[in-house]
């Protein structure tokens, strides 16, 4: 049994290779490949439990879309019953007293759920290096890096663990991690898919989004988890389009933008010319390839870590050891048991981001730092609505490096900040991107990110299908 | 109060609403139930929930503003309030900030001299109230957060209001206004209505405000006034004492009739508000307002000057009466009840209502909802007197006994043999008995000692218990003793 084969692949074959076996094979592959560390938890009799009421319920005809997908969850995701860690010690033993809207969904399509995967504490990294229970190893080469945030449901499908995996994106944590990965990893449109039940890093960037070894593949999970729910005020109303349909490969007409700012001296000639000749596949099969310009991209970065940890400030002050979590043994009083119960329970980069974030909100650096970075944040955005007046779509790296090996940037904040160069526009403007791997010059895969314009996933998820060699 | 300088004082005033569910989720806000019964993930504020605006919080706010002559606005937002306490699970509070429902309003309030004072309101926000923390109860302090998330509007003053008797008639009309649009039950010891205050003083004439204090848990409205009063004398005795007054938080204590500082780590808050980024921007536009404001009850200024004109009451009537939503209505369903709708019978109601009914609901401490005297025995009772079958003085012996039975006064009247007697023979015999017996007093009548004409009707009811029917037994003796 290929565990990397995609699903779309298999799922014409449920009936003979049941998803009882598909779940038994992905639980022993978990097994065999402990030490990438991906699962935080895994569910083993009641992943197989439910892989047979599946194969019941595809034998009686009444199957879900998603019968056969054994899915994993990152453990910012919440699930009835289950421990949801955020990868931090913090939350070590909480178990959640409600499903995520994406988590209702996906059971109602009858997806399987293998587990809860590994990742950087409440989403803050890009190695997955910041998580309380240890750092996942990219199947690729297990000296290196997954990236992420989201590096465990990425390694988790790039070594068949799973089928599919959800993770989330507040600054590039799906899409680096796939192409550190070599695998797909898509973020929707801000308010495309329901964050209730997401544990929220910075609510105005935050989405969850599928990984997978297709385009096809998340696909068909974006289908199911995507449109509006009333639970979430930022989800929107508009109507979810028929993703597959859409993926026919054609490109021919399509115009694609390279944003100039995105190809300077930063780049790897590696990566540099594993894009050229993706682009000029892209030319050969009749896309319209042109330079744009995104100008204010020189301030992404800045931009976004002043309000992603402003809103991740306020988001994790819940987390004081007063209701649930963990709280310190030894307090005298309210403000000893506060202080030493975060100081204790987060790690050194989440501390790091909350100091900041406290910071940029504070009487006297308000408007020097919040408001501006608002203003800016509207520049950018507004960049990318004038590119899309010429353009469909946009073809960037998603990384600047392929994967770097462990401990390589964990002295070095700002080198590791700078990993996500190419991805956090994206989630500055809520616009969609996903990342699909090419071969590299070496052995490591590189990610190409393709951009797309708001609710416009469609344009995207088409170009990726041509990009892996769809309708060749 | 020393009259060279002035106070300067603005209210801020927080009103928790009637909604049926909390702010942001869908948890009852019914009061008196278990401790953290009224509660679900969302309020609780677990790890990955998301508020929902419930919109009736808006549509209150709105009624409000409508109310308070406010502009509306047709985008607000709403941002969190960042502080840590047991008592707020998420560690911040959901309110608005720079950007609030209702902006520049006013209300004209008057005051005990018979002039009228006019106040500006800057604001009304809407924001979800924090839950409880318990220290008594146990060797830990214990939290309830059956509170939390109970929707409340803020209602911000300007700082118009130039004494602790302005303080008081405009914290009565906010009371007023809210409990007669229905969003809040307006009581200020339970706290679902209170008052904060911001007050200076400076030199009378001068323009520029001195420094503030802040004063807290005045939960009364004699509260209200004492401690201002307390807090204006005590800015006074600092200045000509020639000190300073350090802006502060004062909490009230009302036991000891004094406000002390709060402990100052307790204040030194950076309360770090930006837009809550889970919230969309509520926009209102003049449709809603319009709907909105059909939809509003007749408020108190207005429904004054209607039990004026319509009914003719006096002006004191109608103030008393329009004081509070419930003892007007009190007031016109017992109207409606009349037999015979007339300015006498009005009055009439009115006189029963703000004495023996008022008197009632003090002495028994209920409310009007309570009363046993509900309006239709009431009016029932009027009617039996504006038809002659009872006397206004038996009538009160049939209120009385309202008190203790829930018969219906026409039965009441007749079990106990109240009946008015108009039957002319009858009065007629006792008061041919009276005059036989009182030769001397008829004597001194005839001879011009008109005076002594209270003697005979005083002795026929007498003789009668109070049951003649007094106009007829004053025609039988002007006719029998002339
Ligand atoms: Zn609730």
């Amino acid at each position: 049994m290929n565990l990397q084969e995609p699903f779309d692949s298999y799922r014409p074959r449920l009936a003979s290779e049941s998803c009882e076996s598909r779940t038994r094979a992905h639980l022993e592959e978990i097994r065999k490949r402990q030490s990438l560390n991906a699962f935080l938890s895994v569910f083993d009799d009641e992943a197989i439990i439910e892989a047979k009421r599946v194969d019941e319920r595809f034998a009686r005809g009444i199957a879900g879309p998603l019968a056969g997908m054994v899915i994993a969850v990152k453990d910012v995701l919440n699930m009835k019953n289950k421990e949801t860690t955020c990868g931090s010690k913090i939350l070590r033993s909480y178990h959640s007293l409600y499903d995520a809207t994406v988590i209702e969904r996906l059971r109602a399509a009858d997806a399987v759920f293998i587990g809860k995967t590994n990742m950087d504490e409440f989403a803050m990294g890009s190695s997955n290096e910041n998580s309380a229970f240890g750092p996942v190893k990219n199947p690729r080469d297990e000296s290196r890096v997954p990236g992420g945030s989201s590096g465990g449901s990425a390694a988790a499908v790039a070594a068949g663990l799973a089928t599919t995996s959800l993770g989330t994106d507040t600054g590039g944590s799906i899409r680096q991690p796939a192409a550190l990965c070599g695998i797909i990893g898509l973020k929707p449109t801000y308010g495309r898919v329901s964050r209730y039940g997401l544990v929220a890093f910075a609510s105005s960037f935050d989405q969850i989004g599928p990984f997978g070894n297709s385009p096809r593949d998340v696909a068909r999970v974006l289908q199911v988890i995507a449109g509006h729910d009333p639970k979430d005020s930022t989800s929107s109303t508009l109507p979810v389009p028929d993703y597959l349909s859409a993926m026919t490969g054609d490109v021919t007409g399509v115009k694609i933008g390279l944003p100039k700012e995105y190809y300077s001296s930063a780049l790897s000639d590696e990566i540099r010319s594993t894009i050229d000749r993706a682009v000029q596949m892209l030319r050969d099969r009749g896309a319209i390839v042109s330079e744009v310009s995104l100008p204010h991209t020189e301030y992404t970065i800045a931009t976004y870590y002043i309000l992603a940890t402003a809103e991740a400030s306020s988001n994790l002050a819940r987390f004081d050891g007063v209701r649930y979590g963990y709280r310190t043994e030894h307090a005298a009083d309210l403000a000893a048991m506060y202080t030493k119960s975060r100081s204790e329970g987060f790690g050194a980069e989440v501390k790091r981001r909350i100091m900041l974030g406290t910071y940029v909100l504070s009487a006297g650096y308000y408007d020097a730092y919040y408001a501006k970075a608002q203003k800016v944040r509207r520049l950018i955005q507004h960049d990318f609505f004038k590119a899309f007046e010429h353009v469909d779509c946009l073809l960037t790296p998603t990384t600047p490096s392929t994967a770097f090996r462990m401990g390589e940037k964990m002295d070095d904040p700002l080198q590791m900040y700078l990993s996500d160069i190419y991805t956090v526009s994206a989630n500055l403007a809520g616009i969609p991107g996903i990342s699909v791997p090419a071969a590299g010059d070496e052995k490591l895969p590189v990610g190409i990110q393709i951009l797309g314009r708001q609710f416009d996933e469609a344009t995207i998820l088409n170009v990726a299908e041509a990009l892996s060699g769809g309708n060749q | 109060m020393n009259s060279t300088f002035e106070p300067v004082i603005g209210l801020e005033v927080h009103a928790q609403l009637l909604t049926k569910s909390k702010a942001f989720c869908g948890c009852t806000t019914q009061f008196g139930n278990d401790p953290n019964a009224n509660t679900c993930p969302v309020c609780l504020g677990m790890p990955g929930v998301l508020p929902v605006l419930n919109k009736s919080v808006v549509e209150f706010a709105i009624k409000m503003g409508l109310a308070t002559n406010c502009t509306i606005a047709p985008k607000s937002i709403f941002a969190r309030k960042n502080y840590f306490y047991p008592d707020l699970p998420k560690g911040y509070q959901i309110s608005q900030y720079d950007q609030p429902i209702c902006k520049d309003g006013w209300l004209d309030v008057e005051l005990k001299d018979g002039s009228v004072k006019h106040i500006g309101i800057t604001r009304i926000h809407i924001e979800e109230d924090a839950g409880k923390s318990i220290h008594d109860q146990d060797p830990d302090t214990l939290v309830d957060v059956n509170r939390c998330g109970v929707p409340l509007i803020e209602i911000v003053s300007e700082p118009d209001i130039r004494s602790p008797h302005e303080a008081h008639q405009y914290l009565s009309i906010i009371k007023q206004l809210v409990t007669y649009l229905g969003i809040c039950d307006g009581n200020m010891e339970e706290g679902s209505l209170r008052c904060d205050a911001n007050i200076s003083i400076r030199p009378k004439g001068r323009e520029q405000f001195g420094t503030k204090t802040e004063v807290k848990n005045m939960n009364s409205f004699r509260n209200v006034e004492r401690a201002l009063e307390y807090e204006i004398n005590r800015q006074i005795g600092l200045l000509e004492d020639g000190g300073t007054v350090v802006q502060e938080t004062l909490l009230w204590d009302a036991d000891k009739n004094i406000a002390l500082p709060m402990r100052s780590k307790e204040e030194a808050h950076d309360y770090r508000y930006f837009p809550d980024p889970d919230l969309v921007p509520v926009l209102v536009d003049q449709k809603w307002i319009s709907e909105i404001a059909a939809t509003l009850p007749e408020l108190p200024e207005a429904r004054r000057n209607r039990f004026i004109g319509g009914y003719h009451l006096p002006l004191y009537d109608a103030t008393i009466l329009t004081q509070e939503k419930s003892l007007a209505d009190y007031f016109e369903k017992a109207v409606a009840l009349l037999a015979q709708k007339n300015d006498e019978g009005y009055k009439s109601v009115s006189n029963w209502t703000m004495t023996e009914v008022l008197r009632l609901m003090n002495d028994l401490h209920v409310s009007i909802d309570q009363c046993v005297v509900t309006p239709d025995r009431l009016a029932a009772m009027v009617n039996l007197i504006s038809e002659g079958v009872i006397s206004g003085k038996i009538g009160k012996e049939v209120f009385a006994e309202m008190l203790k039975s829930l018969d219906e006064p026409k039965v009441i009247v007749e079990r106990l043999g109240l009946v008015q007697v108009s039957d002319t023979s009858a009065i007629e015999k006792i008061v041919d008995e009276i005059i036989a017996r009182s030769q001397a007093q008829v004597a001194q009548y005839r001879a011009g000692k008109m005076q002594i004409f209270g003697y005979f009707v005083g002795e026929t009811m007498k003789a009668m218990k109070g049951k003649a029917n007094p106009k007829i037994v004053n025609e039988i003796l002007k006719s029998k003793l002339v």
